[in-house]
């Protein structure tokens, strides 16, 4: 028997028992409108955060921290390094808070083979921002993230900070459009905003600064961010001439972005010998990822339990077809068919139900996402822009298809094996 | 005609030597052939008849290559089948082998069209080609109107010539007929039995039949008769 015959004669063969063929169906397309769903949350989640966190910086940058101190209990007091407000703290929540870096830090880093351009970062505290020539009771409170000069942001329009450069560039998250009285994003770039700041003697300056870029709302803090120049800028009329000690609560460092994980970890191992500790983006990533995948794994769980429920299911229904079609079969081998290829058909029905129940699960479940994706948008999850919580990659939703499909061909063999094995005397005797 | 056991036959089509068959085990154990010898010549047309549960369809099934015997040789154009590998039992059956059954075994759903051609459909052969040989033995049997029919809408003769289309468009050498008349009534099992003579005529194909119909085993060449799994009287002239 032709390949095509058997492959027609199987699709003929399934949509004959209509019935049967439904509730069979139906069961595989619960366990593929699962998965489709939850691995589409998983990506759609993932790729978030990773939007998120490419804010913290880009792929070749080593965030370099004072290590924190490992005794356990209340942090000794140092002359040196201690600040009255911990300004250690690292970019994310929960991330090492160790003392500042001095100037000595910063010599003995550049002594790290592997990494170069070494910048401290220079916190500042900003008081407020005010459209330039707008009225002064329209001035907004403003916190400034420390990396935002070397990150990319998740940015909603206009355009990320320049690296280089004297120009003074602000970026302001998107909740400030409306308040500072622009129509929208787009209406705001380019505009000369003032940022105000109170320097160590309680005077309060303002400095010019052009509002490049609108942020998305973001997970890790609403902060804006100001291009290099302009922290600069701003610090310095903080210190208002005053001699201070130079702390910084973080410095980048750059790497060869084509490094492999050992040479990472050697330049690491370096920062951690001078008291110091040094984390790229992935490692700030790290505990997020690890946490989703968790949740979504768990959830695909469920998935596979209900698949493994259709896919006794299968092997009911085929069973029966067997039975029922034991003449049939008799028949089919009285007249020369091979076992091999009774096999193949049984086999090949088992798979084809395994097609139309996760075709059309995955279609469905994209279906529903779609719209659950613009309601959740539209409503509870309005105050994150840019996420779409289901994210449906063609690569997963085949791969679901595939999954199925060889979940199905796996539970039709036990009856295949039982029809290819008939003996066709007594399949024809058969009553 | 020929006629039987002449000493100058050429090998026959088909030779039984010493076969026995056993169904069932232990003391419910009984032997269903008794050490049958039996030749089939080309050309012949066979009458296997006897009682009912005298053996007579198990020595067709045994002929047919439908059941393997427990002791004896099955010789094929003087090849032993008992020896054959599955495969080329099922190669033989699907190109030489076209079988009538008693109660048609048609595929319920399917086009008339699609139950002659389905031992061309397991031989493989193109999708036209099968259709031009299953109309032309169709139009043979005047069935071809009735192509797209279910096969179940058929009455019990169309059904029969359904079968009997389906056996011969594979251009077999032996047509294997089990009661090919038994669930039909007289005039119709008058008339199939006709279509299948003719063809015997027309084509020579070797007819082996099984039946207690004294009227149709009349009509063939030669009967054997079994009795308790033995042949009674080995050969008869009609």
């Amino acid at each position: 028997m032709r390949t095509s015959d058997l492959v027609r004669a199987a699709v003929g063969n399934t949509l004959r028992s209509r019935v049967r063929t439904t509730l069979t169906v139906l069961a595989l397309f619960v366990g593929a409108f699962t998965l489709t769903l939850t691995t589409a949350l998983g990506a759609g989640v993932t790729d978030y955060v990773t939007r998120q966190v490419d804010q913290l910086g880009a792929q070749d940058v080593l965030v370099v921290t004072a290590a924190a101190d490992s005794a356990p209990g209340p942090a000794r007091y140092d002359p040196d390094t201690s600040t009255p407000s911990g300004a250690g703290a690292g970019p994310l929540p929960g991330a090492a808070a160790g003392g500042a870096l001095t100037e000595a830090d910063l010599e003995d880093l550049e002594t790290v083979a592997g990494i170069s351009d070494i910048e401290p970062v220079r916190t500042t505290a900003v008081d407020y921002v005010r459209v330039a020539g707008g009225d002064l009771d329209e001035r907004y409170q403003l916190t400034i993230a420390p990396t935002a000069s070397i990150a990319r942001a998740d940015l909603a329009a206009g355009e990320q900070l320049a690296a280089e450069g004297s120009a003074h560039e602000v970026l302001l998250p998107e909740e400030y459009v409306e308040p500072l009285g622009f129509a929208d994003a787009e209406d705001a770039l380019g505009t000369t905003v003032l940022v105000g700041v109170t320097d160590v003697l309680g005077e309060q300056h303002e400095v010019e600064a052009e509002l490049v870029g609108i942020t998305n709302p973001s997970l890790l803090g609403a902060g804006g961010g100001a291009g290099r120049a302009l922290v600069e800028e701003l610090a310095e009329l903080q210190g208002a001439g005053v001699d201070q000690r130079p702390l910084y609560a973080v410095a980048t460092a750059r790497f060869d972005p084509s490094s492999d994980d050992a040479a990472v970890q050697q330049i690491k191992d370096a920062v951690a010998d001078l008291g110091l500790s040094a984390q790229t983006v992935e490692d700030q990533l790290g505990l997020i990822t690890t946490v989703i995948a968790g949740i979504t794994g768990v959830l695909n769980a469920f998935a596979v339990v209900a698949l493994v429920a259709a896919a006794f299911g299968i092997v009911n229904t085929l069973l029966m077809s067997v039975q029922e079609r034991t003449r049939e079969i008799g028949l089919m081998k009285a007249l020369g068919m091979s076992g091999g290829r009774v096999f193949g058909l049984f086999s090949l029905e088992a798979a084809f139900l395994g097609l139309l129940g996760s075709v059309l699960g995955s279609v469905v479940a994209m279906a529903v996402g779609t719209g659950l994706n613009a309601v959740l948008a539209a409503g509870p999850l309005s105050a994150l822009g840019g996420l779409d919580v289901l994210l449906f990659r063609p690569g997963s939703v085949l791969g679901v298809v595939g999954l199925i499909v060889a979940i199905a061909f796996l539970a039709g063999t036990l009856p295949a094996r039982r029809a290819a094995r008939q003996e066709p005397i007594d399949a024809l005797r058969y009553e | 005609m020929l006629t039987t056991s002449s000493p100058h036959r050429p090998e026959p089509l088909l030779r039984l030597d010493g076969v026995s068959t056993w169904y069932g085990r232990g003391s419910g154990r009984f032997r269903a052939l008794h050490d049958v010898s039996l030749d089939v010549h080309t050309g012949q047309s066979l009458a296997l008849v006897g009682k009912s549960g005298s053996g007579k369809s198990t020595l067709m099934h045994v002929l047919a290559l439908l059941d393997r015997p427990d002791e004896g040789r099955l010789l094929v154009d003087g090849v032993d089948a008992t020896r054959m590998s599955p495969r080329a039992i099922g190669r033989i059956r699907n190109q030489r082998f076209g079988f009538v059954f008693q109660q048609f075994f048609l595929v319920p759903d399917a086009t008339v069209l699609d139950n002659v051609v389905l031992p061309l459909t397991i031989a493989g052969v193109p999708l036209v080609e099968r259709r031009r040989r299953g109309m032309a033995v169709l139009e043979q049997l005047r069935l071809a109107e009735k192509k797209d029919n279910r096969a179940t809408a058929l009455s019990g003769g169309q059904k029969q010539r359904v079968v009997i289309a389906r056996a011969l468009v594979t251009e077999p050498d032996v047509v294997f007929a089990d009661e090919p008349t038994g669930n039909l009534d007289s005039a119709t099992g008058d008339l199939v039995a006709d279509e299948l003579f003719r063809l015997h005529r027309e084509r020579g194909i070797t007819l082996v039949l099984v039946t207690h119909d004294e009227d149709l085993a009349a009509r063939c060449e030669r009967h054997v008769v079994i009795r308790d799994g033995a042949l009674g009287r080995p050969e008869v002239a009609a």
